[in-house]
């Protein structure tokens, strides 16, 4: 396919076209990404995760200065919510990372959630292979602003930085499960801020307790803290270091750890892709019966029938024995 | 099998001029009518605008200015759409024009130009009817 070698010479429109295709699953792109995939599995993943205004983009912006100044290409994919009532989405993240437009060394691509939840795209793992393939060295995942549950991302990024900033919560937002434990390095941001020594010890705190939870094989990994004013690009050497330390972690480990990291995002991407096969399966099917979603979904607001009852109905007739 | 095509399009300010008002109250607006508006603010310029339309794959472009440098930025624009092989990109401007610079906008390929007290309705009905998402890549 002519599409496939241009993806490899890094042809831009060919590249955005491509992305635009995956996100309004256009059926062509599918067989694209067939091709692509012996090309891909060679670029390093970050990602970012953090709530709302605690400065992702802006960090993102200084540490591709940084890899660009020591000579990698930088494929960032920033993701911005979608609204639910609209379907639209504003998409802003671009604005910090203006310095890096007319650098053909880096991709920039902003990604609407379009309805998905976990912090990342349904897309995300899909333009990540496409942005390897194009020959990026570095990925960067931004996620949308996240809460306390958005958790993909730790199964997507070879390493995780999670951001956070002084102020941002009590202890017992730190004891919470979830967003907290997937920080491979935690990074507090505006750190010249007040309350910042006390966020510093809380994760410091958390982390040793992470420790002693954190049961799995090899040597075991303490995540770094790292103090970084993004906007006066302090402490980006070290969140840097940090993350090339991460990886040098995960090379060294080959067995128990860096292959544990491309298990994770194998499964979470097929499992969504097999996931997602099978519901428009069976929905097509249904359709083909003249039975539509929402009919569907009306005959259980009216009480006809439970979900548990319709969802086995549907599934077992259309894709044999469901137990 | 959701392959409903999603408009999407860019909102820019070329130029000096740091009123964004106008660009955010479109934006939203374009976000309330469905569209992935991607929003690159202020001081922008023509290959800053470009790069990103391209890298973005966007079906329309949302100029808006009200520094009078227009004459200037607008050609340079499409003078670079038309380099990269991206005429296709519709391009629309906003803000406020000497009534004489509107025909030769448009000569040079800008579509539409909305001026001071258009109705949003009016800009998202017009964007409705004249931007069509574009076709998928060449499988072949």
């Amino acid at each position: 396919m002519e599409i496939v070698q241009k993806i490899l010479d890094g042809d831009i429109r060919a590249v955005a076209r491509l992305m635009r295709d995956i996100d309004d699953e256009i059926p062509s792109a599918k067989e694209v990404l067939k091709e692509l995939y012996p090309y891909t599995g060679k670029a390093y993943v970050i990602g970012f995760t953090g709530s709302p205004g605690v400065g992702k983009s802006t960090l993102v912006d200084r540490l591709v200065d940084k890899l660009r100044a020591v000579g990698k290409t930088v494929g960032i994919l920033a993701i911005d919510p979608t609204s639910p009532f609209t379907g639209g989405a504003i998409l802003g993240d671009r604005i910090r990372m203006q310095r890096h437009f007319l650098d053909s060394g880096v991709f920039i691509r902003s990604l609407a959630t379009r309805g998905h939840f976990g912090g990342l795209t349904r897309s995300t793992h899909d333009m990540i292979d496409v942005l390897d393939a194009m020959g990026k060295d570095i990925i960067i995942v931004e996620t949308v602003g996240v809460g306390q549950d958005e958790i993909e991302i730790a199964h997507t990024a070879h390493t995780t930085v999670l951001v956070t900033v002084p102020g941002m919560g009590d202890e017992v937002q730190a004891i919470k499960a979830g967003i907290m434990e997937i920080g491979d390095i935690f990074v507090v941001n505006k750190s010249d801020r007040e309350g910042s020594r006390k966020t510093i010890r809380e994760l410091r705190n958390l982390v040793e307790l992470g420790l002693r939870r954190h049961k799995t094989e090899g040597p075991p990994w303490e995540p770094p803290i790292i103090e970084t004013v993004a906007s006066k690009n302090k402490g980006i050497d070290e969140l840097y270091e940090a993350i090339m330390k991460h990886k040098k972690y995960l090379f060294d480990n080959k067995k128990t750890k860096l292959e544990r990291v491309l298990f994770d995002r194998a499964k979470l991407h097929f499992v969504g892709i097999l996931r997602d096969q099978l519901f428009n399966t069976v929905l097509k099917r249904a359709r083909e019966r003249g039975e539509d979603l929402d009919e569907l979904v009306a005959k259980i607001v009216h009480r006809d029938v439970d979900p548990y009852t319709l969802a086995n109905k549907l599934v077992e007739r259309e894709l044999g024995d469901s137990k | 099998m959701g392959s409903d095509r999603k408009l999407r399009v860019l909102i820019a300010k070329p130029g000096l001029d740091g009123h964004d008002r106008g660009a955010r109250v479109i934006a939203r607006a374009f976000r309330d009518a469905g569209f992935e508006v991607i929003y690159t603010g202020c001081h922008q310029t023509p290959e800053q605008i470009v790069s990103t339309a391209l890298q973005e794959d966007v079906d329309l472009i949302g100029l808006s200015i009200l520094s009078g440098a227009h004459m200037y930025s607008f050609p340079r624009i499409m003078e670079l759409l038309k380099e990269h092989n991206a005429e296709d990109i519709v391009v629309i401007g906003g803000g406020i024009f000497p009534t004489e610079d509107i025909p030769k906008l448009k000569e040079i390929g800008i579509k539409e130009i909305f001026e001071p007290g258009t109705l949003l309705e009016d800009i998202i009905q017009w964007v409705k009817t004249n931007v069509k998402p574009r076709g998928a890549a060449e499988a072949a």
